[in-house]
């Protein structure tokens, strides 16, 4: 058991390989070692003492990754001593880092990827500026194992539900984001003032202030969730005004505007099977995704609800029935992820010196006749076992074997 | 969308059901539908006021047809003719004025049911003007209707029908023990929810177990233990038996005043009598068990049980007590009673012998009730569970109709059948696929490639985007 879960040479031969970065190799094999893919393509010479995955007739892609969801952050939705993804009573949360509340032991970091999701965005919830994102592999004994980039950026609230913490007005909302941001260039400038005392009271607290301003520096994005049109267009307004790289989440009407984000350079993910008009979102649709990724926006898909992430591909197979190519839902479960998170020299495609995060698929990753055969993180393979697996096979025969 | 689980709290008065049983134009057993109504009250309560739309006769050829009854006819036709189904086959006579669909590459199944759905109770756009879900003002208001708080314009209706759906049960929430009757109704645009009610369906009676009632009432005077929820019921149908008894007296002899009407246990009176079936919203394995031994008490059978994410570990008791199971593919682990749902559930209750239903309790759910079915049957398939297609059809087509008790009206494609059918673009296990048509009654009352068979409600116009534009 241990030998199987230390990082080992590996070699996946015979199948068909999705690379991302080019065009689908069929009858290819992949070459692990180390954590790392060394080598992929039709033609790799497969060393003796490597573990040969037999993969003839099957799919191999990179392992998915969700842009969205509190894997590690949240263990049962409702009871709140299992959640850790918001912090209470701080509107401006920009410190918030949820890294030491991930649960390396969560049942469903397994639940999800033995279904071919190997990388999660951790997400911060609530509040108008809710906390810093980061992104996590699903496996590892230790936060630190689990980590692959933090922050990946600062999450923001530009939606509805954002409304009550600026005092019940998007224009609100919209001045006080714009009131922190300019607050915390004032600290920076003035920080011994600060220190003394010198200054106003500003719009948040130091901690939070420092941490804005990597994001004010373009070194950390500014992840900005907006639905409505309006909202996604104050979003762009205030990433120009303080030359903010940001990232567009939710983005429900952002298909009414797809030329103006392509233009503006600025990456959305989206939830493709979100359809369900509310206020937020009157236009909300379908086709949402498809729309964007044609204007040339960098799309990523998204499963928001954490229980659910293992949804992800369904959510890109939606995206395809939507208008979105094949090839266009693959890229933005893998490639465009890792690319708008900053990790694409490292995650998202499978190339020479990437990390192996590798799925074997008995067919097309988006339809629901196919399974996972393998998933492989860092070069490791995973035991196709969770909570949920051992549960089925204690009550498979009736009565159960207690 | 970023706080699901609090929205499904808020949402939590959504899984009991309802019974109903159907008079189409051919009338069922029980003839009059005032019995399914009220045995109180010799007269006509809030009547369906439903009337099929006219449709020219309609022939698909060359579909894959899925029955629901054990057979998938390739290259197959259909005929429909004034809402029903007139012919199944490899090939079938059509009369000359039959609109003749193409249905190559295409599958046809029956209208998939959904027996739990707050379409129109939990409208879009979701504000809490509209939250007409949960009565929780008592943990017992059998009283209360969910037809009463429907509107059928809710924007989440249009985009049901686009899904392949043609029958919904619209349930009380889950907030409270008894949370009320459910309406059975076809999915059709219409101004009125009477224009909408499936004729002579019978009611049935949301009832909910474990969380929910215990958290909406745990600091307003109980319930607030799980032995205080079955307390509840207990005093709730005792009173009931009593009120049955005056009611059966003065029924024998009209002798004096007739007994005053209550409406609350009129609705658990009709459930005592068989009329009205139970739609239980309960999670654990344990107290599933429990909702059995009161039905036993009172003598009243369980239709099925909704969510239901631990009936794999009774399966062959839930079988054996012919109880089905409402569940969902996937859901897990939004609350504590849902810690436990696997993906094999509703394989595992099929393999058990049992009658296994895939619903939906979500407006986005309900949109692809054919996805969650597959999901459910290639996950029984993968761990070695042999489910077939018509298997898993049916439990989005006849084992929903026969949890309304709608079973010999609608469900699957036979002759005499109601014409509720849907053209799907490819195979409907297939994530690719898609509704093309839906008939309701042989009426086309969605069409993907025809602006004008897309309805929309009044809350849309102006508002959200355009037919055809891939909502």
């Amino acid at each position: 058991m241990i030998a199987f879960l230390l990082a080992q040479t590996i070699a996946i031969t015979g199948g068909t390989v999705y690379p991302v970065s080019g065009p689908k190799l069929a009858n290819a094999s992949l070459l692990i070692r180390d954590g790392r893919i060394i080598a992929v393509g039709t033609n790799v010479s497969i060393p003796s003492d490597a573990t040969r995955i037999d993969a003839a007739g099957k799919w191999i892609t990179p392992g998915l990754i969700d842009g969205a969801g509190q894997l590690g952050l949240v263990e049962v939705s409702a009871v709140p001593g299992t959640r850790e993804a918001t912090v209470q009573g701080d509107t401006i949360a920009a410190a918030f880092n949820v890294m030491e509340g991930i649960n390396p032991a969560s049942t469903l970091i397994p639940v999800t990827r033995i279904e071919g999701i190997t990388t999660a965005l951790a997400v911060p919830t609530g509040n108008l500026v809710s906390g810093q994102a980061v992104l996590i592999d699903l496996d590892g004994a230790t936060i630190e194992q689990m980590l692959v980039k933090s922050p990946v950026g600062i999450v923001a609230d530009l939606s509805e539900s954002a409304k009550d913490d600026a005092g019940g007005s998007r224009a609100a909302v919209a001045d006080r984001l714009r009131r922190m941001f300019r607050d915390a260039l004032e600290y920076e400038r003035r920080k011994v003032d600060f220190s003394r005392a010198q200054m106003q009271p500003l719009s948040a607290s130091a901690p939070d202030l420092e941490a804005l301003l990597p994001v004010l520096h373009g070194r950390v994005a500014l992840i900005a969730y907006a639905n409505r049109r309006s909202d996604i267009e104050t979003a762009l307004r205030l990433a120009k005004e303080f030359k903010v790289k940001l990232i567009l989440a939710g983005a429900a009407e952002g298909w009414e505007i797809a030329a103006g984000i392509a233009a503006a350079g600025v990456p959305v993910l989206v939830e493709p099977m979100n359809n369900i008009p509310g206020y937020d979102a009157l236009g909300v649709r379908y086709g949402n995704a498809a729309v964007l990724a044609k204007a040339g926006v960098t799309v990523a898909l998204l499963e928001t609800d954490t229980h659910k992430s293992r949804n992800l591909r369904q959510q890109a197979g939606n995206a395809v029935s939507y208008g979105m190519t094949w090839d266009q839902a693959l890229r933005a479960v893998t490639l465009s992820p890792a690319e708008i998170f900053g990790v694409a020299d490292r995650y998202g495609s499978l190339e020479p010196g990437k990390v192996a995060n590798v799925v074997v698929w008995s067919g097309d990753p988006f339809e629901f006749t196919t399974g996972v055969e393998h998933v492989l993180i860092r070069g490791k393979e995973i035991p196709l076992t969770s909570r949920q697996t051992e549960l089925f096979e204690r009550y498979k025969k009736l009565p159960p074997n207690y | 969308m970023r706080q699901l689980w609090s929205l499904l709290l808020a949402l939590t008065g959504a899984c009991a059901s309802a019974g109903a049983r159907a008079a189409h134009q051919a009338t069922p057993a029980q003839s009059a539908a005032s019995l399914a109504e009220s045995t109180s009250v010799n007269r006509a309560q809030y009547p369906s006021r439903y009337q099929r739309h006219a449709n020219p006769p309609v022939v698909i050829r060359s579909a894959t047809i899925m029955t629901a009854t054990g057979q998938e006819i390739p290259h197959g036709a259909i005929l429909l003719r004034d809402g029903r189904i007139v012919a199944v086959g490899a090939t079938v006579d059509a009369p000359a004025d039959a609109v003749v669909v193409d249905g190559a590459g295409k599958y046809v199944t029956p209208g998939l049911i959904d027996d739990h759905s707050h379409l129109g109770v939990y409208a879009a756009p979701g504000t809490e003007a509209e939250s007409d879900g949960n009565e929780a003002t008592n943990p017992v208001t059998a009283e209360v209707w969910a037809e009463h708080s429907f509107w059928p314009q809710d924007p989440q209706i249009p985009l049901a029908i686009a899904g392949g759906i043609t029958t919904i049960q619209a349930l009380p929430g889950s907030a409270n023990l008894i949370g009320g009757r459910s309406a059975i109704l076809k999915l059709i645009p219409a101004r009125t929810v009477q224009e909408m009610k499936f004729p002579g369906a019978r009611y049935g009676l949301k009832m909910a177990c474990g969380e929910n009632p215990k958290r909406v009432y745990g600091r307003r005077g109980g319930p607030s233990t799980r032995m205080g929820n079955m307390a509840g019921y207990r005093a709730a149908f005792i009173q009931a038996e009593a009120y049955r008894r005056k009611w059966d007296t003065w029924n024998k002899d009209h002798k004096g005043d007739p007994p005053e009407r209550n409406l609350r246990l009129e609705s658990l009176t009709e459930v005592l009598r068989g009329n009205i079936y139970v739609q239980n919203h309960c999670y654990r394995a344990d107290e599933m068990a429990q909702m059995l031994d009161l039905a036993h008490e009172f003598g009243f059978k369980i239709r099925s049980f909704h969510h239901a994410v631990e009936s794999y570990k009774i399966a062959d008791l839930l079988a054996q007590e012919g109880t089905s199971v409402s569940v969902w593919a996937d859901w897990w682990g939004f609350k504590e009673e849902a810690l436990d749902g696997i993906q094999q559930n509703a394989a595992l209750n099929q393999q058990a012998g049992g009658r296994p239903i895939i619903h939906s309790d979500d407006p986005g759910g309900i949109q692809r009730l054919n996805q969650e079915a597959a999901k459910a049957m290639y996950a029984g398939q993968r761990s070695g569970i042999p489910i077939t297609r018509d298997q898993a059809l049916r439990w989005v087509t006849a084992n929903p109709a026969w949890a309304l008790g709608l079973d010999s009206i609608v469900g699957t494609l036979e002759p005499g059948k109601m014409a509720d059918v849907v053209v799907w673009s490819g195979d409907p296990f297939s994530v690719y696929a898609k509704a093309v048509q839906v008939y309701n009654d042989g009426w086309l009352v969605y069409d993907r490639t025809d602006p004008a068979h897309q309805p929309r409600t009044d809350f849309e116009v102006g508002e959200v985007p355009a037919p055809g534009s891939d909502r």
